[in-house]
């Protein structure tokens, strides 16, 4: 509670953290189909209509209904970013935590196992993930977690380091707590805020990722909307109808906005060292 | 100088562990390369025509034989034949390199042009309307994907001015400048926007952190003017974050801007590879992604050195 009223008074928090509930709520409204139209239907007789009272962000070439296939797009590329920073957080605490609990050969392996995924840019990794097993919602997910795990570990490894040579774990280990006590109780609680700071930035990179491996044609298929398709459906018409790019850009921009003030604003209060800058 | 040795001693390891990854990852593809390039006139081949061209294209042998082999012609140059090409891979990496090369510095260029000045403006009217105007400003940068900046340009340009960029074409710089710059210099701003609202934002936290140090107060009680405060002695070292983020940035830039390339159609390395990958053109997507990697890792070696040469605390660590 108090993190959140902390975030409500920081400015990038306020306006971060109200785009982001916008996004959720729009999200949510187009998962549970409370949208204009059918997102799938095809108006034939108002192909590429403008924006009107009944089609407030206009119609597709289809003659599909646009401010629907925005309200599911956003509600699919969210989901995408949520599971795959969800893995990746998973996966980059446990192999963190242990890596730095364990120590030795176990600890050299993993970082160096590391080391290597984070040798290769991001987009080119989850390109080659998704080229061997194919383009589709569920790969991506796959793919962003794999490319985000690492920088998890290393944000974990760290500052668990660190924990682990302090005089209350040295205590815990005394009385006799057990080795996932310790590690759950004193480590992963004393990591929360660093965790917190990074899971918002990588939602941001996430969307930026879903949204890119889309727009390649190598993310969500086609009929599904989301809005790097969206984007890259418009490239062709968006002379003809210019807002087939505008919305979807708008959306796009706006929601890693979102995460970005909201990343921001969390680092200050959780890290008071950088607040100054 | 441990630092520096330690990092030099990891760069072998992390190279083979990269090459196995590559040669592993593009072997779990389904589907194989021969009939990818020959699409629906695989299926007219007959099983010895097949194994003629497996022999060919080495990909006959069990992984450990190819991998083996794959890795022994690295140091020699030789990373396989293109299958899509034709050619020895090396040749196609590096008939598209210089490109991406151009279009890295470009973009580079771009950034620090305008971020550097943005992030001192910034920095040195902080809190005032103009500081909040330009962290609005890079705040919006940084969230605007590199397509969507992409598109808008060629929106405007081709709904305002009725011209549209060139798309497709590359001319060497050394072949004639001029035509060179202008096909190349749109998706450099499209990738320099993103990158010179990073390099805004560290310029200015970096600004503000130095600004404040002691040594900075005492040049200004010494008497020393503002302008000589904040560029002969505030920025030197306000630059270093700025140097570690555009190697970064760079190294990733090297990478080939897949989508940027996509967009305005170059014939860079990054949309080589997209292509290699939907092809299944296993020895240039290997060789590719090893050569992309390699560059990242050389890159961020230096930036590293550069920073531990910059930074005595970071060089000094492991004594």
């Amino acid at each position: 509670m108090r993190v959140v009223k902390a975030i409500f008074s920081h400015p990038s928090g306020r306006i971060g953290g109200a785009i982001v509930l916008v996004y959720l709520l729009v999200a949510l409204l187009g998962a549970v189909g409370l949208t204009p139209h059918d997102p799938l239907m095809q108006y034939r007789i108002d192909r590429l209509h403008a924006p009107t009272s009944s089609y407030w962000m206009g119609t597709d070439l289809f003659g599909r209904d646009v401010m629907s296939r925005l309200m599911k797009g956003i509600g699919q590329s969210f989901t995408v970013a949520f599971f795959s920073v969800a893995l990746a957080t998973l996966a980059g605490t446990v192999l963190g935590l242990t890596a730095a609990w364990y120590g030795k050969g176990w600890d050299t392996v993993m970082m160096r196992f590391m080391d290597v995924l984070l040798a290769f840019p991001a987009i080119l990794l989850a390109l080659l993930i998704v080229t061997i097993v194919g383009p589709g919602t569920w790969t991506s997910v796959a793919a962003i977690s794999i490319v985000y795990t690492p920088i998890f570990t290393r944000v974990v490894r760290g500052p668990a380091l660190s924990l682990k040579s302090r005089d209350f774990v040295d205590a815990a280990r005394t009385f006799g707590s057990s080795r996932s006590y310790i590690l759950t109780r004193h480590l992963l609680l004393n990591l929360v805020a660093p965790l917190t700071v990074q899971v918002t930035l990588a939602l941001a990179w996430a969307l930026l990722t879903e949204a890119g491996l889309s727009f390649l044609g190598l993310g969500t298929q086609p009929p599904a909307s989301s809005l790097g398709l969206m984007l890259s459906d418009a490239r062709n018409l968006m002379e003809q109808a210019p807002w087939l790019l505008a919305f979807p850009a708008v959306a796009i921009m706006f929601s890693i906005l979102g995460f970005n003030l909201l990343g921001d604003a969390l680092r200050d209060i959780l890290d008071p060292k950088t607040r100054r800058a | 100088m441990s630092y520096v040795i330690r990092r030099l001693r990891a760069f072998p390891l992390v190279l083979i562990g990269v090459s196995i990854i590559v040669f592993i990852a593009i072997r779990l593809v389904p589907g194989d390369s021969i009939t990818a390039m020959l699409g629906t006139e695989a299926g007219l081949l007959t099983p010895q025509q097949r194994d003629s061209l497996a022999i060919y294209f080495g990909i006959d042998q069990p992984w450990p034989v190819q991998y083996w082999r794959w890795f022994t012609g690295l140091f020699s140059g030789d990373l396989g034949i293109s299958v899509t090409y034709g050619k020895p891979v090396l040749s196609v990496i590096l008939e598209r390199f210089p490109l991406t090369l151009e279009l890295a510095l470009l973009a580079m260029l771009i950034a620090l042009s305008i971020g550097v000045p943005a992030g001192i403006f910034a920095a040195t009217r902080n809190e005032r309307p103009a500081d909040l105007g330009v962290r609005i400003a890079a705040m919006i940068g940084q969230s605007t994907p590199s397509f969507v900046v992409g598109l808008v340009i060629i929106y405007i340009l081709s709904a305002g001015f009725g011209v549209l960029p060139t798309m497709g074409a590359f001319t060497p710089f050394w072949q004639d400048p001029l035509q060179n710059l202008g096909q190349m210099i749109l998706p450099a701003i499209t990738l320099g926007c993103a990158f010179a609202s990073s390099v805004t934002r560290v310029t200015r936290s970096a600004m503000l952190d130095v600004l404040s140090d002691d040594y900075v107060r005492t040049a200004r009680s010494k008497g020393a003017s503002e302008r000589s405060v904040v560029w002969r002695h505030a920025l030197p070292n306000a630059l270093v974050p700025v140097v570690t983020l555009s190697g970064i940035e760079f190294g990733y830039l090297l990478g080939g801007a897949v989508i940027v390339e996509q967009i305005y159609a170059l014939p860079g390395l990054g949309r080589m590879v997209l292509e290699a990958i939907l092809q299944r053109d296993y020895a240039l997507v290997q060789g590719a992604v090893l050569f992309i990697a390699l560059n990242f890792m050389i890159v961020n070696l230096l930036v590293d050195l550069a920073y531990a040469a910059l930074d005595p605390r970071i060089r000094l660590e492991g004594r």
